[in-house]
């Protein structure tokens, strides 16, 4: 008896695959908008150094934000939620093989190219290893709470905005221990204090967003 | 408990914005029955489907699988029923057969007979998105060749297929009752299968339909 974690983690990581041009839109997304930053405010290396963790962070967090709508979206749209709704198993392992693939198409590619646009933004060379470790744990918080936000959402013709307006203020403490485990690290401090934080919010977000999430699809499908 | 009838449903009654869809449906599906659920556009068919399959719940009333309260012997329940929605779920990007391979986890057949008993036999490998509205409901009719559930919910399963689909289906059906399984489903057509009990939801309701 399979709990379904895998099933959906291997079929949603196989759609991402056949459609990989909306499964790269957040990452190009994070890409283009990073390089504008040098144009639009300043080329010159010290004062880009000193907003690159926070550019960096709020860009990774808007990326995940823009792909976390789409996340139940085609399920619903399709029947195939309906169908994983009355499924004998546990709902929120399948909800938590859906996020895990969600995470692996937009929050790992942005954290393995979070350092090139360290190098764009002229990041300390101390920054580089704190700004991937706490994206690393930060995109999967965020990609969980995204997910509850998005099964909230789910029946709603426009969701998008609500979605956002919903999810924003739970993003808030993860991008401020994010951005701070990078700039604690530039500043010569220890950066494991905020990073472990970060990471006590992941462990807290995989136990209980899965099951948020699974509450609130079985909510949004009884209307 | 070879009488106890597989699903029995006792005075279900469901509400919608205070105003009830239906009331006092009372209905049961017992071993090899095919029942086929009757009413207008907007009457309610899908919606009874729905509660049946838990998908939503009901107001009041009870919900029998084998004479116990469906909440009590959920896995039991889901493990056992089948249920074909409007929305075929069957996903574009996907072929035929990895649609198969998700929807219908507990195989008594392969994919590719199951396809192929649908006449889908050359399309298994390919992407969905090329396939036609009947070839989608096909693949996800396929799906009955793959099951072992024993009630089958199918809400308008003769949508969008040919004359051919038709009789196949009604085969399947057939077939799925004589093995002692049950079939309870929702169409307009009449079907050419002797002893389909119908089951007219509008003589229950208290307004609704036309």
């Amino acid at each position: 008896m399979s709990s379904g974690f895998t099933d959906y983690l291997c079929r949603d990581l196989l759609l991402a695959y056949r459609r990989p041009g909306e499964a790269a839109s957040p990452l190009v997304f994070f890409i283009m908008v990073c390089t504008l930053v040098p144009l639009g405010i300043t080329p010159e290396s010290a004062r880009l150094a000193e907003i690159a963790p926070g550019i960096i962070w709020v860009m990774a967090l808007l990326a995940t934000l823009l792909s976390t709508d789409s996340l139940f979206a085609s399920d619903y749209q399709d029947g195939s939620l309906e169908q994983l709704l009355i499924s004998p198993q546990m709902l929120s392992m399948p909800v938590l093989g859906k996020i895990t693939a969600h995470w692996m198409v937009t929050g790992l590619p942005l954290t393995l190219a979070s350092p090139v646009l360290g190098v764009m933004l002229s990041l300390p060379a101390q920054g580089y290893m704190p700004m991937v470790a706490s994206l690393a744990l930060g995109t999967g918080c965020l990609s969980l709470i995204g997910a509850v936000g998005a099964a909230l959402t789910v029946s709603l013709r426009k969701g998008g905005l609500l979605l956002s307006l919903l999810v924003m203020p739970l993003y808030m403490p993860v991008i401020i221990f994010g951005s701070a485990t990078v700039q604690s690290a530039i500043d010569g401090f220890a950066w494991s204090g905020p990073l472990a934080i970060l990471g006590a919010m992941l462990a807290a977000a995989i136990a209980l967003c899965p099951i948020a999430a699974a509450g609130a699809l079985r909510l949004t499908s009884i209307n | 408990m070879p009488n106890t009838p597989l699903l029995t449903v006792e005075r279900l009654l469901f509400e919608r914005d205070d105003c009830n869809v239906f009331e006092q449906i009372d209905l049961s599906v017992g071993r090899g029955d095919i029942v086929q659920i009757e009413g207008a556009n907007g009457s309610g068919k899908t919606t009874l489907m729905r509660l049946l399959t838990t998908a939503l719940q009901p107001t009041s009333g009870n919900i029998l699988y084998a004479g116990e309260a469906i909440d009590l012997c959920r896995y039991e329940y889901l493990s056992d029923i089948l249920y074909l929605g409007h929305q075929p779920g069957v996903k574009m990007t996907l072929t035929a057969e990895e649609n198969l391979r998700w929807m219908a986890a507990d195989c008594g057949n392969s994919a590719q007979d199951a396809l192929a008993a649908v006449g889908l036999a050359g399309y298994a490998d390919m992407p969905c998105y090329n396939l036609s509205a009947g070839q989608h409901r096909r693949v996800a009719l396929a799906r009955l060749l793959m099951t072992n559930a024993k009630l089958w919910y199918l809400d308008e399963p003769f949508t969008a297929i040919d004359k051919q689909g038709v009789s196949f289906l009604e085969n399947c059906m057939r077939d799925h009752a004589k093995r002692g399984g049950a079939v309870v489903l929702s169409t307009h057509q009449d079907l050419a299968i002797d002893g389909v009990r119908k089951y007219s939801i509008l003589a229950h309701a208290d307004q609704g339909g036309l």
